[in-house]
């Protein structure tokens, strides 16, 4: 059992990696439905005084949020928005990896720093659930696609999820799904905000949301009100 | 020295050429063909070496030499080569070094010749080809650096024979990613398909084949004897990390090591027929994910 | 009591989206402000009790913050039924059709106006800080839609800014939260309670280093909300794209909310003997909020913008004044107050001129004391309010700060503090009396239509404005014991 976990949680961390180097939207949305999924198993081999009723069934809840409902709402917009890759991004797939391999390092190096625990599910989970978190901000910030960037958020939320897993930090059920509410209708309005830059630009690259700004301030005269 | 180390010798050179043979077969098979006859490298070198070469007037001692170089120093790999836990004839602290610089010593020779040969296709493949390998070469040694961790020493030898199923019930996770690791090290060492296709001779996608081009006769008979050792070299580390078996019984171990090597031929070929050749600018980033995993694999050893 | 003051705009709300008769839609709105407002006044006369094993209890801190969103909002509330009429007649009203359903836009904007004021009330209500946290999250989902109210480009541009920056921010603040669960003694077994109360009961057992990484995830997270810098990007953007009294909502409302946020840490972190270090991060982040505001409010061109910086400026005072502790406190508190009522008297009035002028720039307004006499008279008041000048309420508290800060010895924080008022009222009084001075026909604006000022746009920023004046001069003797109950929670 332990081996096997080590396995998921390595996995995890070679997804962020695949995550990192890969254009297509819908094989990310896959992956990260994946990764979804992996996370929401974390608790259930964390549980060390016998597996509850409640332990269960937060994980059913985060695996049908994760893993089920959010990549179809992804996968929607991806049609609706009609993008298939991601082709320039701000950083290069190449760099992205080699930066994916300094975060890794770095988030090693980290998890050595942090002050002793006691409890926690692997010795390996600490340092991969700030790996997934770097990696879910920089694939945030290096991105252009709006799609990428959520999924990017999806990834750096799971990565908080697994810290909280992995750590063996129990919330109690309800805020568990306060934060997985927030988190679906967080995407949802994203979805919805995707669907409207695609109509507005006809493209759903962000750096055409640069207009706004206190440097090139080139307000349009006239407002609509 | 016992004579069963000899094994370690024979072993190579008698069955190298069958692996292409087997790869051969599994690619046709999933073609719905025939195939070539599993022996077929046999008998293309017993043709190449009754031949006579042919040299082109631009090339001098170098593009001569080559072939020797290239041959000569695989051999000197296979010295220091376990064959699975079966200790080398020749075997030191720190040869895990060497043995990956013996293999760029015939990649260097191999790009010498090919840029004196003066043509800009060769040429081409040659900057390719040292491109691709600095890539490869980081992944290889992070790999035997993982290895050596995991074992604690720094011969391939003492490495492989402590390896054994044990070592993946506790660190199976290493294990894996030095594996896979490996595999795309393997593939992208011997020019096998996700990153160099063998069979093509379109000059533009080509990277090691384009480099022998102008060779003919014993010569080109050497490099093809020595691409085929190379890919049983590079193959039996992958079987040694992936089947570390080590029952004790000598014939039954061999014998597991070949399965685990034809197998491995299997897999390539199935590779290679289910899957496309990536573009060129897609193979560093495979390359680098190979370095990747195994710097995971290296620090999860190292820290725990 | 507490549950019906969340039920009625949750309720509501959701009626609102279904309804489609607008007159009846608004008369929900402000109704339910109204509501709100009347039960948290009778807060004060008497307190709730604790509800949901104490999950939902009203202190002192939270009703000081809910008090100032209730009345804030119903101000803005009263403001949006004349802001959305006009909208209507200029707009049009065709049913937009949505990523998932049809929707009238007016609907779907009061639901979220009601769900916005929802989950500020309950973060204001809660002790827990999962809730809290659920509920902070819950603020941006809410308010996402009210920026995007005029879909254009722009608008457009801030809500995704918006969106994916809170977001950003405010999941940094849920792993603040799991390492002050890291922070709990490694005795307790099951689920830990994340009471505040507990917390602060039990301070002095969690364990500091991992108190203090909580620490500054949580004024890193919660801080993005607020607007401080360098974490404000999104604010300006937003502030100016949203429709006024949604940026009044914004600035006065929502960013004290997440200041509330920091505080209750910032609680924990003198329960466990750590004030020292977040006074010392609240007081660096306050004072770098504070310069990045002077920076760009100096030749500001877009006169929301420049309200926008000088909420991040406040905000950074805020911040500084807990930073600075003991009297230091209280006047951060008072000028939470003041100057939620200012901004929101402000941002309301800028929406009288923009509907007016038609431009957010503010070199193609001039002369509204002229055209816009009401509106010009309060634009003058809120800038002298605003920039902290005598009468008015603001300028107690600043001058309580910059007095302790010198009680305290630190010169140099006070120095640069006052040097960076000082730039920050050149650069905002160029740019409001320019507007409100002048001539007004040198613009010749092709829109007249809403020249004359309407009664509903004019009362409720006339309200705020006198609030602060008056606080100014006099402070009622039941907001003095209340500021001094919460001072006393944040180490005052």
């Amino acid at each position: 059992m332990d081996n096997f976990r080590d396995l998921l949680i390595v996995l995890l961390m070679l997804i962020n990696l695949m995550l990192l180097a890969s254009s297509r939207i819908r094989y990310c949305i896959k992956i990260v439905a994946f990764q979804g999924l992996i996370v929401g198993l974390v608790p259930i081999f964390a549980a060390e005084n016998g597996i509850g009723i409640g332990i269960i069934l937060t994980a059913l809840c985060v695996i049908a949020v994760k893993c089920v409902l959010l990549p179809i709402l992804l996968q929607r917009s991806q049609i609706i928005a009609d993008v298939r890759r991601e082709v320039d991004p701000f950083v290069g797939y190449t760099a992205s990896i080699f930066i994916g391999i300094a975060a890794l390092v770095i988030s090693f190096w980290i998890s050595t720093r942090l002050p002793q625990m006691e409890k926690q599910v692997s010795h390996i989970a600490a340092p991969a659930a700030i790996f997934t978190v770097l990696s879910g901000l920089f694939i945030i910030m290096s991105r252009k696609i709006a799609l990428t960037q959520v999924l990017g958020y999806l990834v750096f939320e799971n990565g908080i999820y697994l810290f909280g897993g992995a750590m063996l930090l129990e919330n109690g059920f309800i805020i568990e799904l306060g934060i997985l509410l927030d988190v679906f209708v967080l995407v949802f309005v994203m979805g919805i905000a995707v669907f409207h830059i695609s109509q507005e630009f006809n493209h759903i690259d962000t750096d055409r949301l640069s207009q706004l700004g206190d440097w090139n301030a080139e307000l349009p005269e006239e407002i609509k009100k | 020295m016992n004579w069963y180390i000899l094994i370690n010798i024979i072993l190579p050179f008698v069955l190298a050429p069958f692996l292409f043979g087997v790869i051969n077969r599994t690619k046709a098979f999933f073609a719905g063909r025939r195939g070539q006859p599993l022996l077929q490298l046999y008998y293309d070198l017993f043709k190449l070496f009754r031949k006579g070469s042919v040299y082109s007037v631009t090339t001098t001692w170098i593009f001569r030499i080559a072939p020797f170089a290239v041959f000569s120093s695989i051999v000197c790999v296979i010295l220091i080569m376990p064959c699975g836990a079966l200790v080398s004839p020749i075997g030191f602290r720190g040869d895990i070094l060497l043995f990956i610089y013996f293999l760029a010593m015939a990649r260097f020779f191999t790009v010498a010749a090919a840029l004196d040969t003066g043509s800009s296709f060769e040429g081409m493949g040659a900057s390719r080809e040292v491109q691709f390998a600095a890539l490869t070469e980081p992944a290889f040694i992070l790999c035997m650096a993982a290895l050596a961790c995991e074992t604690h020493s720094f011969s391939l030898s003492t490495i492989f024979s402590r390896l054994s199923f044990a070592s993946w019930s506790g660190e199976g996770a290493v294990l894996l990613l030095v594996a896979v690791s490996l595999m795309i090290v393997l593939l992208a060492e011997n020019s096998r398909v996700p990153v160099d296709d063998p069979n093509t001779h379109l000059e533009l996608t080509m990277i090691h084949e384009v480099m022998v081009l102008d060779y003919s006769g014993p010569d080109l008979g050497f490099i093809l004897y020595g691409a085929a050792l190379k890919l049983w070299i590079i193959g039996s580390l992958v079987v040694g990390v992936a089947l570390p078996v080590n029952t004790g019984n000598f014939f039954l171990d061999r014998f597991i090591f070949l399965g685990g090597m034809v197998l491995l031929a299997v897999i390539i070929g199935i590779i290679e027929s289910v899957m496309a050749r990536f573009r060129f600018l897609k193979i560093p980033q495979v390359l680098i994910l190979a370095s990747a995993l195994s710097i995971l694999a290296l620090i999860l050893q190292v820290r725990f | 009591m507490i549950l019906l003051l969340l039920l009625i705009p949750f309720v509501a709300g959701i009626t609102a989206f279904f309804i489609r008769h607008d007159f009846a839609r608004r008369v929900i709105l402000v109704s339910a402000a109204l509501l709100h407002f009347c039960i948290t006044v009778s807060f004060y006369f008497k307190r709730p009790g604790p509800l949901w094993d104490g999950w939902l209890m009203l202190d002192a801190p939270g009703l000081l913050f809910l008090s100032i969103t209730s009345l804030l909002f119903l101000m803005a509330s009263l403001y949006a039924v004349n802001y959305l009429r006009r909208d209507k007649q200029h707009r049009g009203d065709a049913d937009t059709d949505d990523f998932f359903f049809k929707t009238k836009p007016e609907a779907l904007f009061t639901a979220c106006l009601l769900f916005f004021l929802t989950t500020m009330s309950i973060v204001t209500v809660t002790q827990h800080l999962g809730i809290l946290w659920v509920a902070m999250e819950a603020t941006t989902l809410a308010s996402a839609p009210l920026i995007y109210y005029h879909r254009s480009h722009h608008s457009l541009e801030a809500t995704w800014k918006y969106l994916l920056i809170c977001s950003v921010g405010i999941a940094l603040a849920l792993l603040g939260n799991l390492l002050l669960v890291m922070a709990c003694p490694m005795d307790v077994t099951g689920p830990i309670p994340l009471l505040i109360n507990e917390f602060v009961a039990n301070g002095t057992s969690l364990q500091p280093q991992w108190l203090r990484m909580a620490f500054i995830f949580f004024i890193v997270g919660y801080g993005t909300k607020m607007g401080l810098a360098p974490m404000h990007t999104w604010l300006p953007d937003a502030h100016s794209e949203a429709p006024s009294f949604v940026s009044a909502l914004l600035s006065g409302a929502l960013l004290n909310c997440a200041f509330l946020g920091i505080l209750r840490i910032h609680q924990i972190c003198i329960a466990a003997g750590e004030a020292a270090f977040s006074q010392e991060l609240l007081r660096v982040f306050g004072m770098i909020s504070i310069f990045f505001a002077a920076v760009f409010i100096i030749g500001q061109k877009d006169y929301k913008r420049m309200l926008a910086y000088s909420s991040v400026e406040h905000m950074g005072i805020l911040a500084l004044g807990v930073g600075i502790g003991g009297e230091a406190v209280f006047a951060s508190m008072f000028h939470a107050v003041n100057h939620s009522l200012t901004k929101g008297m402000l941002f309301l009035v800028a929406g009288n001129i923009l509907m007016a002028y038609g431009s957010r720039i503010t070199d193609s307004v001039s002369g509204v004391l002229k055209r816009l006499t009401f509106s010009g008279i309060l634009w003058i008041a809120g800038f002298f309010a605003i920039t902290g000048t005598p009468p008015s309420g603001l300028f107690v508290s600043e001058f309580l700060i910059l007095k302790t800060a010198f009680a305290e010895g630190r010169y140099v924080t006070s120095a640069l503090y006052l040097i960076l008022l000082a730039v920050i009222f050149a650069g905002m009084a160029l740019v409001f009396l320019n507007m409100a001075q002048g001539d007004s026909k040198k613009h010749n604006h092709p829109e007249n239509i809403f020249l004359r000022e309407r009664l509903l746009s004019i009362i409720p920023p006339a309200i705020l404005c006198l609030i602060t004046f008056i606080l100014g001069l006099y402070v009622p003797d039941f907001l003095n014991k209340m500021l001094t109950d919460v001072a006393k929670c944040f180490g005052g």
